[in-house]
């Protein structure tokens, strides 16, 4: 690591890092990131192993029971890391395994493209080996014969870290054939992706690394009964796996007591947040934080403002507001809210901020990240951004408001081919709902008759 | 069979189907674009969406996608739901935001998929104010043009012709709201199939650059149920006329022949019937050198008959592209003992035992949809692509098959076409193909083995031996063909449903007779299994079970001078034999009557010309390779707009003849007597009666339509010509009206669809309303009838093996390569198809070019059978020694295996090369 690049993580463009010092974090209570070093420079496989590292590789391969680590993960109840929260273990439980079935793929999500989300960066670029270690876990309890990191293609440093700490631990023999004499095989490859969103889908993502179109693939049947290259696969977030290890050397029981009594999901979660806070960044903190504990964190918003909105886990999480800073922060509360928990990475809307124009970045992107598969995401979406370029610029027309809300419930969950168009709808039905008021105000026209010119807004 | 409850009905279904698929079965509307009965379901398009409920108690349900939704028992839908209906009306809207409202002048127009989905949904209001998406276009090649802009993104271009058809040149590029269908840059789409992406497309993206040149709407032309004529396969097809051209092709759906795809020779093959040299009125030469004169039809005869009478004796020579009436009419104006069928010896005696074994071998041949059914197949010496296209791609359909059965363990349903298509990858039921060049199905083979026609039969012969030790084993196979057999053999005895297709393109008896050889082991090993034979010619098949001396025996009577007058019916003799010969017989012969509807230089030697009609005026019988009778129907009558040209089909002519001959009146002869006279006559055609309904046939009372009820403009069509609007054609020979009066509905069951339409249903998807499921059997029965059937005689093994080739670079034979475009003698008349044909080449193993020193891209003079061609040398891995590979239609009346003279290099100084 450079100076330049260490002083450059340390500015305050740079938000991937952990806001808790050293002396804050232990292995007790911060599975995820007690290794980390305040310099944040790489924790690389010496001083990992040090710090107790591939101990729970090593205890599981010498017990040689593969289901008893599915077992201790269902027990867990460790949920989805990339923002579905479905539980890992169920999902490890459903994958094909047998004689007459091909050994898979274990492929870690690292494509972390969601708006306002850093967290599996952090991990990737300062622990690479407990993403390793949470790999080797997840290809032993899933038979899996190979691993690929599918990792978002910004993220040079990551792939740079990863694959020295990939050659590191191959050279150690915690890859590769025999793994710590146990008979076991498996190894990890590093893809980096080529900058499409749906790609962090993780049956698109599956499409992407056999080389073809990241389209989304239906389900069922899901990628554990045929997935890359129609063999059982098992596709996990960053973080998720990186909880893994933690779980296998401390058992389920102290896995489930980190979130004490703030809720039902086990576990430490890394939040964050993004917007204008004082200190954004991430922080390891128990399942169930409430947002009002992380702003605060965070040093509370800048200057004057106050906070209108707020998005719980990424831009295609609904939006939520002042009033709900202190429900916990877990998968099935936010869910029930109308938003979700989505990645736990916040965005704080301040009340300056046009809710429109707001509105029409994030429907612009998940406009351009359609895969062009289903008509309702593909043709429905660029809609919606002419209809809020109108607004924005008090062009719209009477009846474009009733529009919206048509086009946002036309996309939600089960009338489109994936979670992508519903991921858009979310945000725009939870800002109508709440911000309806600011919508209006764009609407300047009565409805033009049908084939009159049409208004250049500009094009997506 | 599962219950389902729709709309609050409960009907029984076929439980292995999607919700679409028996909804549309049972006849019910559900719009659709992405899905295709042939293609599966892949949940794109979001256009089929209806509610589903849990049980019976669940009164709120979920809209799912029907296509996407097994047709389980106990299944609870509402296609009516509001909440559906607003979704689907939301689908089409916005599919209809970047769509440009061309439809008044796009060719899809009055048959598009699009148009009516829209209409179903009722979306007649624009609300989308802001600007369209536009794109450029491709030059795609001579078939098929490109508007890109009308695209809705259904993805179906491309699963039809990458994944269907096994195409490579057509690509989904881009993402969102912009994905481009198209090539990655311009140029001929390349896959031998590409013609059905204008049917399988639901809009007007690709259109049939043919019909584009002279287009009329659908409603706007004349049907009639025809067979093409292109090859052996007996694709159905609705050819479409205007003005007395044909205008276009469509697939006429055939549950068991075609299904709802054709070749591209069979689609844009038809240009011939336009031509405008064709011959129209009867024409008579005073000496072979003088210029035809034009004759009335009755003077005609009178002299034509004139002559024959004085003829000491008349030859009469067939043809296998002519129906099996015209053939027997030829026949019964010569004499059954001066009758040849036309075909050269060799190719005949290959269809000869090609019948034998369909009847003896001891497996049955299957119906090209049968194919798809078999789990192993072996090729021996084919290219089906070439040879007979529509049976490759069944072969394909076979071969990628396997992944069903993958679906099946983790219970993946069959229509689940992107899930079948990533659990299988590139795991295929093992398909072997001994070919010495380089096939369209390599990609999916497990092997090619390229090999000169005497070793393909060898190795047949010693699989053989491997499936039955009582069968002849080979002596001196070498170890690679030995271990290749093994191999085979094996995977033939492990398969559940072994196909073996072979054929007469190498026009060897070894090859067949090593065919038959497996046939009978498998059988004798109680393998179910199937053999499919590959002929030539639209009526090979039908001329072989009738039978008769060859055209080599034809020409040799006239040569000797044994007959001084011949008949030919619509048969190019220099296509079969070489010109020296051909000239010489016909030389010597003195009255020379030919009956044809293309100039071909037989055509020219004519003392009398008939003009035939085309399979488009005329109706007749053919016998495809399957040994399915199958009757053509006359599209239009060409005397009505052209009231000067006096085409008739051949059969008339002939009985005409034979009736001024005999100086009598002629007597009435109509399609049903003389199919009837035909099979009498013949024992082993007595089925051919039953392969359409006759004349008297009637729906509701009604002749059948041969015309739309929208068709326009008939009262003025011909006012150029007359003001008063004579009374429209007759049709005394069939069912059919060459009028919009008459049955043209889907209700009834019928056989016999000049086109499909249904209310709503304008495009060729309106087939579905005509199966008994979607992608079933026309519900009136699938045209046409088995006519050879199995015998119980059992096929003997030969004693024969050919010995294994000679290499020898010195003397080189022609190895004759079918081609689909231009391999075959009508379609490379036509425009398109002129265009679309690749420049001949000819093909020399790498040694043998060394032993000659030759090099790649050198152009060698070839010189054979009168003809000289010049064409640059392409050294072909692994063709075999001792061979130069040349394409079909090439070099007209070379036979396969003839000796070359060893080819010359063409230098800069040869007088005569290229410069």
């Amino acid at each position: 690591m450079t100076g330049a690049m260490a002083s450059q993580r340390n500015s305050l463009r740079y938000r991937s890092r952990l806001m808790q010092p050293e002396s804050e974090r232990s292995a007790d209570t911060h599975p995820l990131t007690w290794r980390l070093r305040d310099d944040g420079e790489v924790v690389w496989l010496d001083e990992y192993l040090g710090k107790d590292g591939y101990q729970s590789v090593r205890r599981a391969l010498s017990e040689g029971d593969p289901q008893a680590i599915i077992a201790a993960m269902k027990d867990a109840n460790v949920r989805g890391r990339g923002g579905a929260g479905f539980p890992a273990g169920l999902k490890w439980s459903l994958t094909l395994q047998g004689d007459d079935m091909p050994r898979g793929y274990l492929i870690c999500n690292a494509d972390e493209m969601e708006p306002g989300t850093f967290k599996d960066r952090l991990l990737m670029e300062q622990q690479p080996h407990l993403l390793i270690e949470g790999m080797i876990l997840g290809a032993y309890a899933n038979n899996s014969r190979s691993g690929y990191i599918f990792l978002r293609g910004e993220y040079v440093e990551s792939a740079r870290v990863l694959n020295q700490a990939l050659q590191e631990a191959r050279e150690a023999r915690w890859l590769g054939n025999d793994i710590d004499g146990s008979g076991f095989d498996f190894d990890i490859v590093v893809h980096t992706g080529a900058g499409r969103y749906i790609c962090g889908e993780e049956t698109a993502l599956i499409s992407s690394l056999e080389g073809k179109r990241a389209n989304p693939r239906a389900k069922p049947p899901f990628p554990g009964q045929s997935g890359a290259w129609g063999k059982p696969s098992v596709v996990n977030n960053v973080e998720t796996l990186c909880n893994v290890p933690a779980v296998i050397l401390n058992g389920a029981d102290w896995y489930q007591a980190l979130s004490g009594d703030r809720t039902d999901d086990g576990g430490s979660k890394l939040y964050g947040i993004s917007g204008p806070v004082h200190r954004p960044g991430l922080w390891e903190l128990p399942m169930g934080t409430t947002g009002r504990e992380i702003i605060a964190l965070a040093g509370g918003l800048r200057g004057d403002h106050k906070l209108k909105a707020w998005l719980p886990g990424g831009a295609s999480t609904g939006f939520l507001l002042p009033e709900h800073l202190d429900l916990p922060l877990d998968f099935d509360t936010v869910g029930k809210e109308g938003s979700r928990l989505g990645t736990g990475l916040l965005t704080v809307v301040p009340e300056n901020q046009s809710m429109v124009a707001l509105m029409r970045n994030l429907e612009a992107f998940f406009a351009r990240e359609s895969c062009g598969w289903c008509t309702p995401c593909r043709d429905g979406l660029p809609w919606t951004v002419k209809l809020l370029q109108a607004l924005e610029h008090g062009e719209g027309e009477e009846g474009d408001i009733e529009l919206l809300d048509k086009l946002a419930a036309d996309c939600g969950p089960g009338l489109t081919f994936c979670a992508h168009a519903p991921g858009a709808a979310m945000p725009l039905e939870t800002a109508l709902k709440h911000f309806r008021h600011e919508f209006e105000q764009g609407i300047t026209q009565s409805r033009g008759p049908a084939h009159q010119d049409p208004i250049p807004v500009g094009s997506v | 069979m599962a219950i389902i409850h729709v709309d609050g009905q409960s009907y029984e279904v076929n439980g292995a189907q999607n919700l679409l698929q028996a909804c549309l079965s049972l006849g019910l509307d559900i719009p659709y674009f992405c899905w295709h009965p042939a293609m599966g379901s892949v949940g794109a398009c979001r256009q089929c969406a209806v509610r589903q409920y849990k049980d019976e108690d669940d009164d709120t349900g979920m809209l799912v996608m029907s296509c996407m939704t097994p047709a389980e028992d106990q299944t609870r839908i509402d296609i009516e739901d509001d909440e559906a209906r607003a979704f689907r009306a939301s689908v089409v809207e916005w599919l209809m935001i970047n769509h440009p409202h061309d439809c008044p002048v796009c060719e899809e127009g009055g048959h598009c998929h699009l148009q009516d989905m829209t209409v179903m949904t009722g979306h007649d209001r624009r609300r989308y104010r802001f600007r369209k998406r536009t794109r450029r276009n491709q030059y795609l090649g001579p078939f098929i043009a490109h508007e890109m802009n009308r695209c809705i993104t259904c993805y179906r271009c491309v699963r039809f012709y990458n994944d269907y058809a096994g195409g490579t040149d057509l690509g989904a590029f881009g993402a969102k709201d912009n994905v481009y269908f198209g090539r990655y840059e311009d140029g001929i789409l390349e896959n031998e199939f590409a013609g059905n992406l204008t049917e399988v497309c639901p809009t007007g993206v690709f259109t049939d650059k043919s019909h584009s040149e002279q287009y009329t709407r659908k409603w706007d032309l004349q049907f009639a149920p025809g067979i093409c004529h292109q090859c052996a396969v007996g694709c159905n097809i609705s050819p479409g006329e205007r003005y007395g051209d044909i205008r276009r092709i469509e697939n006429r759906y055939h549950g068991e022949v075609n299904g709802y795809f054709l070749c591209d020779r069979g689609r844009f093959g038809y240009g011939y019937v336009n031509r405008e040299d064709r011959p129209r009125l009867p024409e008579w030469r005073e000496t072979p050198r003088s210029e035809p004169a034009s004759l009335e039809v009755d003077t005609a005869l009178a002299r034509i008959s004139d002559s024959l009478r004085h003829a000491r004796r008349v030859i009469g020579i067939g043809s296998p592209r002519a129906s099996l009436e015209s053939n027997h009419q030829l026949r019964a104006l010569v004499g059954s003992e001066n009758f040849s069928t036309g075909i050269e010896a060799d190719e005949q005696a290959c269809l000869e035992l090609m019948n034998h074994l369909q009847q003896s071998a001891g497996l049955a041949t299957p119906t090209p949809r049968q194919i798809e059914d078999h789990d192993a197949v072996l090729v021996l010496g084919e290219d089906p692509i070439q040879s007979a296209a529509r049976l490759g791609l069944n072969i394909r359909q076979a071969v990628l098959s396997r992944r069903v059965s993958f679906g099946e363990k983790i219970g993946v349903p069959a229509w689940n076409a992107e899930a079948l298509k990533t659990l299988g990858q590139d795991r295929y039921h093992p398909l072997f193909i001994a070919w010495p060049a380089p096939t369209g199905l390599d990609d999916v083979a497990e092997d090619r083995l390229a090999m000169a026609p005497d070793d393909i039969a060898r190795l047949g012969f010693a699989v053989a031996h491997c499936i039955d030790p009582a069968a002849p084993a080979v002596a001196g196979l070498d170890e690679a063909s030995t271990k290749s057999a093994r191999r085979i053999a094996d995977i033939l005895m492990a398969a559940e449903r072994p196909l073996l297709v072979s054929g007469g393109s190498l026009c060897s008896i070894a090859i067949l007779q090593a065919a038959g050889a497996i046939a009978q082991a498998l059988s004798r090993r109680a393998r179910r299994g199937g053999l499919m034979l590959i002929r030539r010619e639209a009526n090979s098949t039908g001329l072989s079970l009738m039978g008769g001396p060859p055209l080599d025996w034809a020409l040799e009577e006239l040569e000797q001078g044994r007959a001084d007058a011949v008949v030919v019916l619509e048969n190019d003799l220099y296509q079969r034999r070489p010109r020296e010969q051909v000239d010489q017989a016909l030389a010597a012969a003195e009255i020379k009557v030919v009956l044809d509807h293309q100039r071909t230089p037989t055509l020219e030697q004519a003392s009398f010309i008939l003009p035939a009609a085309s399979f488009a005026e005329a109706d007749g019988t053919l016998v495809n390779l399957e040994g399915r009778a199958q009757r053509f129907f006359q599209v239009f009558d060409p005397g009505y707009l052209r009231p000067e040209t006096r085409l008739h089909e051949s059969w008339r002519w002939l009985h005409a003849l034979t009736a001024k001959l005999q100086d009598g009146v002629p007597p009435e002869i109509t399609l049903d007597t003389v199919t009837q006279a035909c099979a009498v006559e013949f024992p082993a055609l007595i089925g051919i009666t039953a392969a359409a309904p006759g004349s008297d046939y009637r729906v509701e009372g009604l002749k059948l339509a041969r015309e739309p009820h929208r068709y326009s403009g008939r009262t003025a069509m011909r006012a150029n010509l007359n003001v008063n609007e004579p009374r429209p054609a007759q049709d005394p020979d069939t069912a059919f009206a060459f009028s919009m009066e008459g049955y043209s509905g889907s209700e009834r069951p019928r056989q016999q669809v000049p086109f499909a339409w249904a209310p709503g249903w304008n495009s060729p998807q309106a087939w579905n309303k005509f199966t008994d499921e979607v992608g079933g059997h026309l519900r009136g029965g699938d045209p046409g009838i088995r006519i050879l059937h199995r015998q119980p005689v059992r096929f003997d093994y030969p004693k024969e093996i050919p010995p294994a080739a000679s290499h020898d670079a010195e003397s080189l034979r022609a190895l004759i390569l079918p081609r689909l475009f231009g391999g075959e003698e009508t379609s490379s008349l036509a425009e398109p198809i002129r265009q679309r044909m690749t420049s001949p080449v000819v093909l020399l193993s790498p040694d043998d070019a060394e032993a000659l020193e030759l090099r790649e891209g050198d152009l060698l003079r070839i010189e054979l059978a009168g003809e000289s061609r010049i064409l640059p040398l392409v050294e072909q891995p692994g063709w075999p020694r001792g061979w130069a590979g040349l394409p079909a239609g090439l070099i007209p009346g070379l036979a396969q295996g003839t000796r070359l003279p060893t080819p010359g290099r063409m230098d800069e100084t040869t007088p005569g090369g290229p410069s």
